[in-house]
């Protein structure tokens, strides 16, 4: 497979953000629910025991303290698995965190099929569904270690309830390194169709891009990691300029991005949507790269929806 | 031993308490909605800890040194409405806006349009995870403010209140006072036999709190605890106040089906004129 950069570990990326965000917040507080060496954030508890908290194995009430912690005027950084914060704490993160507008930033490793081995118990397809339909609450999914740095910095940059979406595996580095929030980073010019995508399947939208331009077909790829609030602006382009969009995500189609791009299309500049992303169903065990493959977002899958949106186009037979 | 209250403010307090329960029934009697049972058993706890205890300023009611309340039965919104007022924290003829539309004072507690109230709460079995991440805020920026968690007996089948119960425990945060308003009814009926919390306080020691029994309607024993919570240092102190549901109110004690219910109008009057106050209903 064709790899872009090399691959780094977003979670190494946000512990080390978190140190340094800790160096220059004297009252910046984390916490974690026993899994800190999995999400990083041992690393701040080491360089600041005062100011951390792993609360071991309740989720909910790490979250409740984030929210009693963040209403004294702090900036809060919880994390755990995605699994266990948007599921086990979905209540705690509704009621205790978006209905204070409490300053919490929830940090979710962990997230999608990439968790591999570990089965679908513990892959949650739906967190991104869950998260963006709070109200106030800001969704990142970054596509790489260097915009998760950018993207840890611009979250504790603003008062308000977050959560960030990161894989357990290693993703190549695809974007200059910036992130802004309500901005989609244009990975790569095109006009005959737009790969939307997040996370790790930003990659893989950029090898389709690359391969459908050995062939002289030129396709835009859109980061769209600022999922909530999202850049209608750059949808609105992409439908007018380009015609067709694909996105991809891993995360269920019901409610994921490719839901939200398909409304907001739907509703600015009517054009093609289709989405690929994990259907109606839970994940599996297996090598993490290969489930991606099995459940619909492989490359050649992804090659033959954006070559059926070009055909509909005329743009190839 | 804490020194005995005098008796001047045990009347007074007495007097204010009166005056909330009238509230809540011309509150929840206009709005036709809210929780009158579960606001009048924890009536005594309010008034108690708003008008005497606790260190405020109705003037700057975000005062960082403040003491913190947090009102994990968010249902008993009324309660705290009315004992706000009358500690001059909101206009009493505000408290003729409970529940309707546009109003600040919400059906359960928001924190978002009356930033007054600590918290938002009223999914239960979460304000003490709230309470004890601000009793670590206050430990972690050296202020000395107190924080308060009033939670419910139903609340006390939650999961979620246990996992908070246990980190106040384990951080043994000595700013942290847990009160318990056991009026031994819930929505569907009596505690016991619906999912019975006993022994609670028990459960409490074993979750490392100083724990204290007492009648939460008798406002020399609900200081006193008071006190004592204040003196101890070594850890959380929960305070087991065994109340009645509808207290005040004859034919609402200890009965569930007000647990929810707003007073009809034959009803309103009948309880106001229970709590001194015949005439004048608001309007609905």
């Amino acid at each position: 497979m064709t790899r872009l950069g090399t691959p780094e570990s977003l979670r190494d990326a946000y512990g080390a953000s978190l140190v340094e965000l800790g160096e220059r917040d004297p009252r910046l507080v984390v916490l974690d629910a026993d899994l800190s060496g999995s999400t990083r954030t041992v690393q701040f508890g080491q360089r600041f025991p005062d100011r951390f908290f792993n609360v071991g194995v309740m989720e909910p009430t790490m979250v409740a303290m984030a929210s009693g912690l963040a209403l004294g005027g702090r900036t809060v950084f919880a994390s755990t698995f995605a699994v266990f914060a948007a599921g086990q704490a979905y209540g705690a993160i509704r009621q205790s965190v978006c209905y204070n507008r409490a300053n919490v930033k929830l940090v979710a490793t962990h997230g999608g099929l990439l968790v591999g081995p570990d089965g679908g118990m513990q892959q949650i397809v739906e967190d991104i569904g869950l998260m963006r339909g709070l109200p106030g609450m800001t969704v990142v999914v970054p596509a790489d270690a260097p915009s998760t740095r950018a993207a840890v910095r611009e979250v504790a940059g603003f008062d308000g309830p977050a959560y960030v979406r990161l894989p357990r595996e290693r993703l190549p580095t695809v974007t200059d390194g910036s992130f802004r929030i309500g901005r989609a980073a244009e990975l790569h010019p095109g006009s005959d169709l737009t790969i939307v995508a997040v996370g790790a399947l930003v990659a893989r939208a950029l090898e389709v891009a690359a391969d459908l331009g050995q062939v002289g077909l030129s396709v835009r790829v859109l980061d769209l990691a600022s999922v909530k609030p999202f850049d209608q602006a750059a949808l609105d382009r992409a439908a007018r300029e380009t015609g067709a969009i694909l996105v991809l995500e891993e995360h269920t189609v019901l409610t994921g991005v490719g839901a939200l791009v398909a409304s907001a299309v739907a509703e600015g500049y009517p054009v093609p949507v289709r989405r690929v992303g994990v259907p109606d169903v839970f994940g599996e065990s297996g090598e993490p790269w290969s489930l991606l493959d099995r459940y619909g977002l492989s490359t050649e899958r992804i090659r033959e929806e954006a070559w059926e949106l070009l055909r509909a186009r005329g743009k190839v037979q | 031993m804490a020194e005995e209250p005098p008796a001047e403010l045990l009347s007074t307090l007495a007097s204010t308490a009166r005056e909330v329960r009238r509230e809540i029934i011309r509150m929840t009697y206009a709005a036709a909605s809210g929780h009158p049972g579960g606001s009048l058993s924890v009536t005594d706890l309010l008034t108690a800890l708003l008008l005497h205890e606790m260190r405020l300023d109705p003037g700057r009611p975000d005062w960082g040194d403040r003491d913190r309340l947090v009102l994990s039965k968010g249902h008993a919104a009324p309660a705290l409405y009315a004992a706000l007022a009358m500690r001059g924290f909101l206009p009493r003829d505000e408290l003729r806006t409970f529940a309707q539309l546009g109003s600040r004072l919400q059906g359960h507690v928001d924190h978002r349009t009356l930033p007054c109230v600590e918290a938002s709460t009223g999914a239960l079995g979460q304000g003490i995870g709230m309470a004890v991440g601000m009793a670590l805020d206050a430990r972690l920026a050296g202020r000395m403010n107190r924080v308060y968690a009033v939670i419910g007996d139903g609340e006390c089948q939650v999961g979620s209140t246990w996992e908070a119960l246990m980190a106040g425990g384990h951080y043994r945060l000595a700013n942290l006072v847990v009160l318990l308003d056991r009026n031994g009814v819930e929505t569907d009926g009596p505690t016991e036999s619906i999912m019975g919390i006993e022994p609670i306080a028990d459960k409490f020691r074993a979750f490392r709190y100083r724990t204290l029994e007492i009648d939460g309607h008798d406002f020399r024993q609900i200081l006193t605890a008071l006190a004592e919570a204040r003196a101890w240092r070594d850890g959380p102190t929960a305070i087991v106040a065994h109340t009645v549901k509808g207290k005040g109110v004859s034919f609402m004690e200890g009965q569930h089906t007000f647990h929810a219910k707003p007073p009809t109008e034959v009803e309103a009057r009948r309880a106001l004129e229970e709590l001194g106050a015949p005439g004048e209903l608001p309007a609905r």
